[in-house]
């Protein structure tokens, strides 16, 4: 033991480390404390739900909406835009793209909805692609370090602090939605006050290089009792984020009222997030 | 076959070698430098108190999360314990030891209170040798916009 | 027996000091994309694996192989392998520790390496990969280590090492099949989504690695004592021919069921390899001409394994083996993980471009395995040549004479 580790433990009032008390129980012995009753809970105004689901109405999308959307969230996750970063190219900026949601084509989303002479009405509109919180999660499946898991509630959520970036959930991803940060997402120039060319946003860490990253339906914004960033982002219910266990609740009205498909359903992952039409 | 004699002189340097930084600051003995308890958000606690920061502090007006000795020993631990709960059970919320509810968060909660971490923290890291890789991600109170550093008196 | 490594002619340390050499500019390359992040390679959010993955995969192959020296002598009691089983056994060790350098030089997050370790995921295939490619090496590396040391000795092999060779066996067959299984679970991807990756990654491997060894065997034949007989060479040279046979079938078989069902999910990596795509109005087929000398090496082999006048020929059987080496390398090494990437889940096509401080790190590792394989074949020719003091044929009829029957 060193001289200066001894030092600490002398100001630390406890004379060996050894495991002391990993856990703070001890402290609710305090006296006059015996009664408050100690542990981890949710907040209050938390939403809560048993099954969370995302509905998008895409007959309502268009260029502006979307680019809207996907700025409401990249913004509020500090997903960092390396094609604002000087001195990053184009063909790199793309290559190392990270994307939470983001349009794609309807041919792209869709491949297997592609009829020919459909109506430009359709194939002509974006459609928003993101994670689509399978019920059976392949990304989870194939995790070596159980760094990405399902929530009790259906959130497929990443634990940035576990992560070893072996890349394997992105290879199981049927829907190309996982992102790698091949590089620093914090700018080089001015890493404390910049992700990749964005002003950081203080209510969401940012990530660093080396791990993988992906949407979390705002586990952050749900605990506090608000909508995710994108339907918050939204002014015409173009998106509607509820519990599919509560046939009240407004996604599930609007599945029961109108024609909705999934993406790649046939891949057995059970996408929780529906395309109405 | 084997040479007895090299192969113990072998082990012996790379014993040496790789044990370097646990011998090599014996006998450093500077003082543990202070750490500042002065931020905004605990001159407001004690004011609410009545008391001013250092009586406070003293009768046990204002305190941590947790009884001192625990955090001062075990603050990685209960850092650890509250990232597993947020990110993992979805829990944010943290009844402390004193009667308070707090927020499991680095940044939104212990550098809320602690708002000099250049002055508290990094203080003490320093002088111990840890570096916490946590700023990679999670925000600084100079990144949050609320650092206190510079009001506190050297 | 260490100290048989530390004793060698001119030869020998030129030959580490280049791999010396090659390690040394891998490990700062290393350090470049450690700083930098992986965007230092060529590897992309749509190709997210990349020439390291690949050459894992290439290399868990080798590995396995080595059983196909171990099997028929331990099985079959094929005598003339006895001796050159240990090859097999190191070699193993070699190629499974560079599959274990190569995950880690792909990883985000090395330094979090032993979450592995921490949080072990039964569920996900890559656990199991590290543990059978851990236990693998760590039973190759024992077995090697005590027969040689019972040689030297001139004991019998004891039990437990026996026992340790039966398990060995069908346990190199695991790390391959583990080794696919990353590959063939997977929704979405359908060219790897098929249940004769595994088989199709053994035969490939049965081939590749016991060509690899028999290059080697030769290559020691010129630069040292190690004198393997003809004849069992030409044993060797048997299998590599059936396996390859299997590898090609195998592959015939893949084109078949994507062509004649006509799903084009199952099609399009085939088009991108060989034909290249069209995707708005740009034509992608970077690994087009690859893939071609690939597929005409292999057919090559083929004729120049089967006709018994070239198997059986000194002068061409090298030039065969180099030919194959490079045809499967080509095929599992680059085709196999890149092209199973391509197009992407939503259609669209990235190209993938190695960069410099990959193929430095990729050759640094292979320089890793390299030293790991020399230093280990020198011990074992170090202690063979003491037994013998003599330049020796080992084959069939010494192994009798030979004392420590297995
Ligand atoms: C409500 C405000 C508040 C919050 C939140 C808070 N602290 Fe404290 N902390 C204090 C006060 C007050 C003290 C001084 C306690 C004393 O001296 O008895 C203190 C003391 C400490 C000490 C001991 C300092 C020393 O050198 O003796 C450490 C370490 C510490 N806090 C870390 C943390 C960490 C880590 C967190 C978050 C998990 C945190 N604090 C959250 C108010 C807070
Ligand atoms: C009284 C001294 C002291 C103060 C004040 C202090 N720490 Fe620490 N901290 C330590 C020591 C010592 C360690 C290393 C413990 C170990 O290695 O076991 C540590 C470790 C940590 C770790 C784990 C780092 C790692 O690499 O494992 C974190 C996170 C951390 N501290 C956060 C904080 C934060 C945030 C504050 C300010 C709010 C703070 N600490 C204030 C002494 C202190
Ligand atoms: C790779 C980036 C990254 C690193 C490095 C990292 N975190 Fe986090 N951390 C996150 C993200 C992202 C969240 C999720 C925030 C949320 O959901 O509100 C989080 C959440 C947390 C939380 C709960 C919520 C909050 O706002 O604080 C704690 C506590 C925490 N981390 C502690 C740590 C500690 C301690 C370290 C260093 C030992 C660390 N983290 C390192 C990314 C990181």
């Amino acid at each position: 033991m060193s001289a200066t580790r001894r030092e600490f433990l002398k100001i630390a009032g406890i004379a060996a480390a050894a495991g002391a008390a990993a856990t703070p129980a001890f402290a609710s012995f305090i006296p006059g404390n015996i009664l408050w009753p100690r542990g981890e809970s949710k907040r209050d105004e938390a939403y809560t739900a048993k099954r969370w689901a995302m509905v998008i109405d895409l007959a309502k999308l268009d260029q502006k909406v979307v680019e809207t959307v996907r700025e409401a969230c990249h913004a509020a996750h500090n997903v960092p835009d390396f094609l604002k970063v000087a001195g990053m190219g184009a063909g790199e900026a793309k290559r190392s793209e990270i994307k939470w949601i983001w349009p794609a084509k309807y041919e792209s989303a869709f491949p297997n909805d592609m009829n020919e002479h459909m109506s430009a009405n359709v194939t002509q509109r974006p459609v928003l692609v993101m994670c689509n919180h399978c019920d059976n999660p392949s990304c989870v499946r194939v995790c070596p370090t159980k760094a990405t898991f399902q929530r009790a509630d259906g959130l497929v959520l990443m634990d940035y602090h576990r992560c070893i970036g072996c890349r394997f959930c992105m290879a199981a991803c049927p829907y190309g939605s996982r992102s790698f940060n091949w590089y620093d997402p914090r700018d080089a120039k001015d890493p404390k006050t910049l992700v990749g060319g964005r002003a950081v946003d203080p209510g969401f860490p940012t990530r660093t290089k080396g791990v993988v990253e992906k949407c979390n339906f705002c586990a952050e914004r749900l605990a506090r009792g608000e909508a995710p960033a994108c339907v918050a982002a939204c002014k015409n219910n173009e998106m509607v984020f509820g519990d599919l266990s509560d046939p009240e609740s407004p996604a599930r009205r609007l599945l029961r009222e109108r024609y909705s498909v999934r993406r790649k359903p046939e891949m057995g992952t059970g996408p929780q997030v529906y395309y109405v039409i | 076959m084997y040479d007895k004699g090299k192969v113990i002189t072998g082990l012996a340097i790379f014993f040496l070698v790789f044990t370097f930084p646990f011998w090599s600051n014996i006998g450093k003995t500077a003082p543990m430098p202070e750490r500042s308890l002065d931020t905004p958000v605990l001159q407001e606690m004690a004011r609410e108190a009545g008391l001013d920061l250092e009586q406070a502090l003293k009768e046990g007006a204002i305190n941590c999360v947790e009884d001192k000795d625990y955090i001062v020993s075990q603050h990685m631990h209960l850092l650890n314990l509250w990232r597993d709960s947020v990110v993992r059970s979805g829990n944010r919320m943290y009844a402390g030891a004193f009667g308070k509810r707090h927020e499991m968060s680095l940044s939104k909660s212990c550098m809320n209170c602690h708002s000099n971490k250049k002055d508290f923290c990094d203080r003490c890291h320093n002088y111990m040798n840890v570096n916490p890789y946590c700023w990679d991600c999670h925000l600084t109170p100079e990144q949050m916009g609320t650092a206190s550093d510079a009001e506190v008196k050297q | 027996m260490l100290d048989k490594a530390i004793k060698g002619s001119k030869l020998y340390w030129w030959w580490l000091f280049i791999l010396f050499g090659a390690i040394g500019t891998g490990f700062l390359a290393y350090l470049y994309q450690f700083t930098h992040g992986l965007g230092e390679t060529g590897m992309s959010r749509d190709i997210s694996w990349g020439i390291y993955i690949s050459q894992l995969t290439y290399l868990v192959g080798v590995a396995a192989s080595g059983v196909m020296l171990v099997l028929p002598y331990y099985l079959h009691n094929h005598k003339a392998f006895g001796k050159i089983t240990i090859l097999g056994e190191f070699m193993a060790v070699g190629a499974v520790f560079m599959c274990l350098m190569f995950v880690l030089v792909d990883l985000g997050q090395p330094m979090r390496m032993f979450n592995l370790v921490l949080h072990p995921s039964p569920n996900s295939v890559l656990f199991w990969d590290a543990v059978v490619l851990n236990v693998y090496m760590g039973l190759n590396l024992v077995i090697g280590w005590m027969v040689l040391q019972c040689e030297k000795k001139g004991d019998v092999v004891p039990k437990w090492v026996k026992v340790l060779i039966y398990i060995s066996i069908p346990w190199a067959f695991s790390i391959h099949t583990v080794t696919a299984f990353l590959y063939a679970g997977l929704p979405g991807r359908h060219f790897w989504l098929t249940a004769i990756m595994a088989a199709r990654f053994l035969a490939s491997a049965f081939a590749a690695g016991p060509a690899i060894l028999l290059l080697i065997m030769l290559a020691l034949r010129k630069a040292s004592s190690f004198h393997v007989a003809w004849d069992t060479l030409k044993g060797l040279a048997k299998i590599i021919t059936y396996a390859m046979i299997a590898n090609v079938f195998f592959f015939l078989l893949e084109v078949f069921t994507a062509f004649y069902s006509g799903i084009p999910g199952h099609q399009e990596t085939f088009y991108y390899l060989f034909t290249g795509l069209s995707h708005h109005g740009h034509w992608y087929g970077q690994l087009v001409p690859a893939m071609w000398v690939s597929l005409i090496l292999m057919f090559t082999t083929i004729v120049l394994l089967v006709v018994p006048q070239w198997r059986n020929s000194e002068k061409v059987l090298p030039v065969t083996l180099v030919i194959l080496v490079a045809a499967t390398w080509i095929d599992k090494g680059l085709g196999l993980v890149i092209g199973g990437f391509i197009p992407n889940p939503l259609n669209e096509i990235t190209e993938y471009a190695v960069t410099l401080p990959e193929i430095l790190i990729t050759i640094g590792v292979y320089g890793m395995g390299a030293l790991v394989v020399t230093l280990l074949y020198k011990i074992a020719i170090g202690v063979r040549e003491e037994l013998e003091n003599k330049p020796r044929i080992i084959g069939a009829a010494e192994h009798a004479a030979h004392g420590h029957a297995h």
